[in-house]
């Protein structure tokens, strides 16, 4: 107790925000699979990636918070949420969930766990205690981020990128009504 | 930091929140005066001198209605999704740059409630988020009307989000910054102002701001004469209100970026003449003060330009229909800020950067070419 005592106090703020907002995300996390309703998983979904650009920036990671706003919370998640009132789930289709599905998401998530946990524990995937000389605050500030994506790493993000346009290509290609559909 | 400093900080973003607070109240006011001008009528003119205190009652009145949540309601999003209307609405201010900065003793504190090196993200995705408050509360109403009106307003913003950040590229590319500060210092000279560079880019924003705003033309969300009233047709009392007072503050806040990213910001013509001469005739403190307090007024000059704006265009357009809408973002704006883009990449590769002008001219010429190529229409005499 006495420990436990001590390490809270020689904790700095930033500490405390990081294990507040770890308790917060794991707590939105747990709402996304526990929710009756699918609209409040998705909410729940939404505050988790909140969390999550929250550490980005205690990271010092300002981009990369942005930009998980912008995309996650911001495009994706508003697409999911309007899917689902449009779908309007209801309480019946909670039959469709028979034991047998039940039982091979449990062996799914269970298996995901162990993997996630030895690959934590494993000697490789150690974080590196930190180096003060060659320490730069200013790692995960944009500028470097696009020095580094477009000098070292321009052939992945490029490929990314021819990725994407596949993808949206792709999309238009499934939503294009053919001359015989229905008209809406 | 010192404390002063950061003292100094709080009064300034408790300014400003106020400040926000108080131009939408009086937006409020301003619109029912532009309209009642637009239509040759008088406008609120009851309360208080030319019905000043008009906003005041009316928020009493919101107040003191009575506040009901439908019994088939989720309750919690009920309450929530006004609330993050207001919250998204006002947090876009934060990095809003409203004029130089204030300097005393040995320090000089910018007039600004953060500086980011991400502004400009930061905007985008308090913008994307926006969406959520009109959704929440659209869909905990558990009103066909309300979900409809709900899913209308997302798919508007999304569409328009996209053409929305497309034309910001652009001024992106001509800044090399993502700081709204660092894009303000860029447009210091009269002509280096971004509508003189960008003229296509400030079109499209602007565009892209009105639907954003859900303000007419693109006010379709509350469309009444098919979605009763959009959705917001459950909500009474001050959550009606905070949906409608989020609307002004948007509103506000957009005619702040647009001032900021397309016309200096806080710039005026003869801006270092003036704050030379007064920092010489006043001393370096005061001077410098005093020419911040020119340059914080001038801004604030253009943001009511822009509000003007907004309410001009609302009683002057009739409303789009519901395929125009979206023709109009995918089908036009999208292509037409790729190819601004790329323009302005182009002129940026030989250091011109007036060159999307070549899009401007482009088109002014087609459209006369193709109002020449008409035919022509007798005019009908007027019967008598």
């Amino acid at each position: 107790m006495t420990e436990f005592l001590s390490f809270f106090k020689s904790l700095t703020p930033t500490g405390y925000l990081f294990l507040f907002l770890t308790v917060l995300t794991l707590f939105s996390a747990i709402g996304v699979v526990t929710a009756r309703n699918p609209v409040y998983s998705v909410l729940a979904l939404i505050a988790t990636f909140f969390c999550l650009s929250g550490h980005y920036v205690l990271l010092n990671a300002q981009f990369l918070a942005a930009v998980n706003i912008i995309v996650y919370a911001g495009a994706i998640m508003v697409l999911f949420l309007f899917t689902i009132m449009f779908l309007n789930l209801r309480k019946e289709d909670e039959e469709s969930k028979t034991n047998l599905t039940k039982m091979a998401s449990v062996v799914v998530g269970g298996l995901l766990m162990i993997m996630l946990i030895t690959i934590f524990r494993a000697k490789s995937a150690q974080v590196p205690t930190v180096n003060a000389g060659t320490f730069s605050a200013k790692t995960g500030l944009v500028e470097n981020l696009g020095q580094l994506l477009y000098s070292d790493y321009i052939l992945p993000f490029e490929l990314a990128s021819v990725l994407f346009l596949v993808a949206m290509v792709g999309a238009v290609m499934l939503g294009k009504r053919e001359a015989g559909d229905r008209h809406f | 930091m010192d404390l002063t400093v950061l003292l100094v900080k709080g009064i300034i973003i408790l300014v400003i929140f106020g400040i926000t607070l108080l131009i939408a109240t009086y937006s409020t006011y301003a619109e029912r005066k532009v309209a009642a001008f637009l239509q040759d009528r008088l406008g609120p003119n009851r309360a208080g001198p030319w019905g000043l205190l008009q906003p005041i009652a009316d928020a009493g009145k919101m107040f003191f209605k009575e506040d009901f949540i439908p019994s088939q309601a989720s309750k919690w999003l009920f309450i929530l999704g006004p609330c993050l209307a207001m919250l998204t609405a006002l947090m876009a201010s934060a990095v809003i740059p409203f004029g130089d900065s204030i300097r005393f003793d040995n320090y000089s504190i910018p007039l600004q409630a953060i500086e980011i090196n991400i502004g400009v993200l930061y905007i985008f995705g308090v913008v994307s988020l926006g969406v959520y408050g009109v959704m929440v509360g659209g869909w905990a109403s558990n009103n066909k009307f309300s979900l409809l009106g709900a899913i209308r307003a997302a798919s508007q913003n999304i569409s328009y989000e996209i053409a929305l950040g497309l034309s910001m590229i652009a001024i992106l590319m001509m800044t090399g910054s993502l700081s709204v500060r660092a894009i303000v210092d860029q447009q210091a000279s009269f002509f280096e102002w971004n509508i003189f560079t960008q003229p296509l880019g400030f079109v499209i924003f602007l565009t892209c701001a009105f639907a954003e705003c859900n303000r007419t033309p693109f006010d379709l969300p509350e469309c009444e004469t098919e979605l009763i009233g959009g959705y917001h047709t459950e909500y009474s009392s001050m959550k009606l209100g905070f949906y409608l007072f989020a609307e002004y503050i948007n509103m506000f806040v957009s005619s702040a970026f647009i001032s900021a990213l397309y016309f200096g910001g806080f710039h005026y013509p003869f801006m270092n003449e003036v704050g030379n001469a007064l920092e010489k005739s006043m001393g370096a403190i005061t001077g410098h003060n005093i020419a911040t307090a020119i340059g914080f007024v001038v801004f604030f000059g253009k943001i009511f330009f822009f509000i003007f704006f907004f309410m001009w265009v609302r009683w002057t357009l009739p409303r789009f229909r519901y395929d125009q809408l979206m023709n109009l973002g995918w089908k036009t704006l999208i292509p037409l800020s790729i190819l601004n883009v790329v323009i302005t990449g182009a002129g940026l590769l030989y250091n011109f950067k007036y060159s999307t002008w070549a899009i401007v001219i482009v088109m002014v010429l087609m459209v006369v070419v193709s109002g020449a190529r008409a035919p022509k229409r007798e005019a009908i005499p007027q019967q008598v």
